[in-house]
């Protein structure tokens, strides 16, 4: 009896998690559509990380040079800050895009179905996940063609654009707890850039942050996007890298920060949209 | 199958200090159309939203085709469909990818659930605009499209929060054919609406509901006898004698009577002493020398109910809430 009852149990989870991984998947592709018939979106999103790659590199490039060791190409110490930018700049659309859902209605009808309750966030996040590696990608292309080069080999530069992508999903959740609380298209976008900011712009991502006023330096120690940066630096950059590498206590920051945000992020969103 | 198909207990439901359900009690039976008629804001989403398992209730409990929403909300959602007021399609998608992705949704193996989207789509005349975008489509389209939707899982209960609200009127009088058709094949249909009409034709019974409460009950004709057999409807050329002629006639009647602000419409229920009470009141009106541009007596609408319940008239819902003071002004006689 209670044999058949654990088997019954079993038989249940196995199903639940065939279903969460079915359910997301078709989720996944409903989202990916919408890239792919709205090109606008993906293509107005790429373009502006490619501005700022111009911008860094061709106007503040030049002054930058005098506040960097001899020898280092401002566009590779840019480059790892850029990555970091363009995926969480990118990771902001999940947060967006559920605040449509909930105001078309279709997050109702999501949860009239028998579908498996993780599905809308999990088929979101993943999709969005794509669009940001195809957009860290694009980067890298143009940042090859500005001069950017990676200085400590191939695979450590692959692992570098993992990281960055793996930043991005992590955001992903940051953002779809900002998307479903606050449910309107507007009040996303605008919170979402009030959140990026102090992480983005007051890190070493841009700028080395020596130069900053101490208590920002302060701040951009304990900056996960500081954290990241630095890590992703010390993957491409190889020996002109200023700092000097350091590499194994920033890979292990890094992964614990992106723990960190999931644990923290992942169980709020799923609280909420079962709440909603 | 359980003899009711739907079964409410003193349902009540707080948003903050808004309380939008204060103890509703509804029972429907099997393969009927049960009309939920109420203004905006009288509770009637919420209602729905609570039986189709979206929100849970704060007090109180609620059956759907034998499933406690709250206890088994995942096996009742097997067996409900829903269409909601705005047409919950994504647009970016065809028509036909709209309704495949939600086949995949009830577990259907993708072979079945392109099968009966198919099939769906070409019953409700959307085949040759299946491979479409939902932008694409008109108002009507768009919501026979979420109608789809709500039947790919085949369900025995199907809920239609105010299916034609926003429709030109030729969908209207389509969406009414197609609910009737549904409930012929055995669905039971919870629909709510905020025009009278329309609950007078689909519903087997009516819910009146007003700020949270459940204030009528009862097949369109036992509501209707409530306002007490004909009414008489009463129209004077000068619309400044209004008051003056309706202090002459709403004393004749059984039930008092009300003036309708908007139209200047006098209406008066007579019982079963409609010509008695005609004649009388032609010859009060006659001698007062209020000329009459129309006066006849009719069986009474739902909209007569609606006031005589309420206090109010039923299709004003968007405006803020003042109740009893609206449109029209209610007279005791």
């Amino acid at each position: 009896m209670s044999a058949t009852i654990t088997a019954e149990r079993t038989v249940d989870t196995e199903r639940r998690l065939r279903y969460a991984i079915g359910d997301g998947w078709v989720l996944t592709k409903r989202n990916l559509i919408t890239y792919v018939r709205k090109p606008d979106l993906l293509v107005f999103s790429t373009i502006q990380p490619v501005m700022f790659v111009l911008l860094f590199v061709y106007v503040f490039g030049g002054a930058m040079k005098l506040a960097l060791p001899a020898g280092l190409p401002y566009v590779d110490f840019l480059m790892p800050g850029i990555f970091v930018q363009t995926a969480i700049f990118a990771a902001t659309q999940t947060g967006v895009g559920l605040a449509e859902d909930l105001k078309k209605g279709l997050v109702d009808r999501f949860r009239s179905l028998p579908m498996a309750r993780s599905a809308v966030l999990s088929g979101r996040t993943l999709a969005d996940s794509a669009a940001i590696a195809f957009q860290v990608v694009l980067m890298l292309v143009v940042a090859v063609l500005v001069g950017f080069r990676l200085h400590a080999g191939l695979p450590k530069g692959l692992l570098a654009l993992a990281g960055a992508l793996s930043v991005g999903y992590a955001f992903t959740w940051m953002f779809a707890l900002a998307g479903l609380s606050l449910k309107s298209v507007e009040a996303v976008q605008a919170a979402s850039f009030t959140l990026i900011f102090p992480f983005v712009f007051a890190s070493s991502a841009f700028v080395p942050a020596d130069t900053f006023p101490h208590w920002l330096q302060s701040w951009s120690k304990v900056n996960p996007v500081s954290i990241w940066v630095d890590t992703f630096r010390d993957l491409t950059l190889g020996h002109l890298n200023p700092a000097g590498e350091n590499l194994m206590t920033h890979l292990w920051q890094s992964t614990a920060w992106f723990l960190a945000i999931l644990v923290i992020f992942v169980p709020l969103s799923v609280r909420l949209y079962r709440k909603t | 199958m359980p003899d009711q198909m739907i079964r409410t207990e003193s349902l009540r439901k707080s948003f903050g200090d808004v309380h939008a359900l204060k103890g509703v009690d509804l029972e429907v039976e099997p393969a009927t159309v049960f009309g939920l008629l109420g203004p905006n804001g009288a509770g009637k989403t919420t209602t729905v939203r609570i039986l189709t398992t979206l929100l849970a209730p704060d007090e109180g409990r609620a059956e759907v085709a034998g499933f406690d929403v709250v206890r088994d909300a995942e096996p009742l959602r097997h067996v409900i469909g829903l269409a909601g007021q705005s047409a919950a399609v994504d647009e970016n998608l065809t028509g036909l990818e709209n309704i495949e992705m939600v086949g995949r949704l009830y577990h259907l193996a993708a072979p079945e659930a392109r099968r009966r989207a198919v099939e769906i789509l070409g019953r409700f005349e959307l085949s040759e605009a299946a491979h479409r975008t939902a932008k694409t489509y008109s108002g009507g389209m768009r919501r026979r499209l979420d109608l789809c939707a709500s039947l790919v899982g085949r369900p025995t209960v199907l809920f239609l929060d105010e299916p034609t609200t926003g429709l030109d009127p030729r969908s209207r009088i389509e969406m009414w054919e197609i609910i009737r058709e549904l409930q012929n094949e055995g669905t039971t249909i919870l629909l709510t609406t905020q025009y009278l009409d329309e609950a007078d034709r689909l519903a087997d019974r009516i819910a009146v509901i007003d700020v949270g409460r459940v204030i009528a009950e009862g097949t369109p004709t036992e509501l209707k006898m409530r306002v007490g057999g004909e009414v008489l409807a009463i129209r004077v050329v000068d619309r400044s004698r209004v008051g003056e002629a309706a202090g002459q006639v709403l004393g004749l009647g059984p039930g008092g009577g009300s003036v309708d602000n908007n139209t200047g419409e006098i209406t008066v229920p007579v019982g079963d002493q409609g010509p008695a009470i005609l004649t009388e009141a032609v010859r009060r009106l006659d001698r007062a020398g209020v000329a009459l541009a129309d006066i006849a007596l009719r069986r009474p609408t739902l909209d007569d109910v609606f006031m005589a319940l309420t206090g109010h008239a039923a299709e004003e819902g968007d405006q803020p809430k003042e109740n009893g003071k609206r449109g029209r002004r209610r007279r005791r006689g």
